[in-house]
């Protein structure tokens, strides 16, 4: 079995208003140093199945449904797990 | 014209949009389920506004596996009108049918108030009873309306002239002031602003008639979709 990590962020180009207020509001708290702020969306997901054929289904799984890949981007890492 | 107005659980719109077509445009009209699998003998097809599916994920990200999607999309490649407005135009640009992404608004806040608009494109299906240039106001209401396409995108829609209505004030931080735009094909539209909750006096502006007048022209005399 297989644990997917997915991490499904805004596209560079997508200006997200959510991490923007966040960002702000660190600024007022003193952490001047603060740069910029992401962000994004963690999946975790269980799956049965050889590790090649698992990574393809991940990749089908993000583009169909997690990630709206119009404006967002995503990466996974997976890992083998026992139940 | 004969309408279908789809119903996802958490659609709140589709009874205003029934009552538009039918008893304000006095138009043939019935609310169809999600789980529908075929949408042949309609002229138009309107996906309601409210939060399909509680929109968990993305707004429209689970409704656009809905068992009608997959007959809405057979419709719209047959040259059906289809029409989203609201949480409509999420599901639609969602289900790959309109280009782009609808994001949350910049200001954060749920927006809920008449909203000056310009008529961009008055030669489409869905506009052809207004006059390019034309001011209107019609209700918006929605926290995720803030449209967003990548640049290329966005170059495409300008220059196939596909924006049918852009904000005279912008709201919701929408690229190009986009309220409203068709696809490459012109038969599919997604729009933000409500015109079925300005088709009567009593609601405080009929602007928005011109909407399901503008399809009562484009269908007439046409044959209903086939499948």
């Amino acid at each position: 079995m297989y644990k997917a990590k997915i991490f499904v962020n805004y596209k560079q180009s997508v200006l997200d208003p959510k991490a923007e207020v966040i960002k702000h509001t660190l600024h007022r708290l003193g952490q001047a140093n603060v740069r910029d702020v992401k962000v994004g969306k963690y999946f975790e997901v269980l799956l049965d199945g050889a590790e090649e054929a698992v990574n393809a289904q991940v990749e089908t799984i993000c583009d169909q449904m997690l990630a709206n890949v119009n404006m967002e981007s995503y990466r996974f890492t997976l890992e083998e797990v026992t139940a | 014209m004969k309408a279908a107005v789809l119903t996802f659980p958490g659609s709140n719109c589709d009874e205003d949009l029934l009552w538009a077509v039918k008893e304000i445009a006095r138009q043939e009209a019935t609310l169809v389920p999600a789980t529908t699998t075929t949408l042949a003998g309609y002229d138009l097809v309107l996906v309601p506004g409210g939060f399909s599916y509680g929109d968990y994920l993305r707004s429209g990200a689970i409704a656009k596996f809905a068992p009608v999607m997959t007959a809405l999309k057979t419709f719209a490649a047959n040259g059906g009108y289809v029409l989203g407005i609201c949480n409509g135009f999420q599901i639609l640009t969602e289900a790959g049918l309109l280009p782009g992404a609808l994001q949350w608004n910049t200001s954060l806040t749920f927006v809920c108030e008449p909203e000056p608009l310009i008529v961009a494109n008055a030669t489409t299906a869905f506009s052809n009873q207004y006059t390019a240039g034309q001011k209107l106001s019609l209700p918006i209401a929605h926290g995720e309306g803030n449209y967003y396409a990548d640049d290329e995108t966005l170059a495409a829609i300008e220059a196939n002239d596909q924006v049918v209505f852009r904000y005279a004030a912008n709201p919701n931080g929408s690229l190009n002031d986009i309220a409203g735009l068709t696809n490459a094909a012109g038969n599919v539209m997604g729009m933000m602003p409500h015109p079925e909750r300005a088709v009567e006096a009593l609601l405080g502006s009929t602007d928005g008639l011109g909407v399901f007048d503008s399809l009562i022209t484009a269908t007439k005399g046409a044959a209903h979709v086939a499948d």
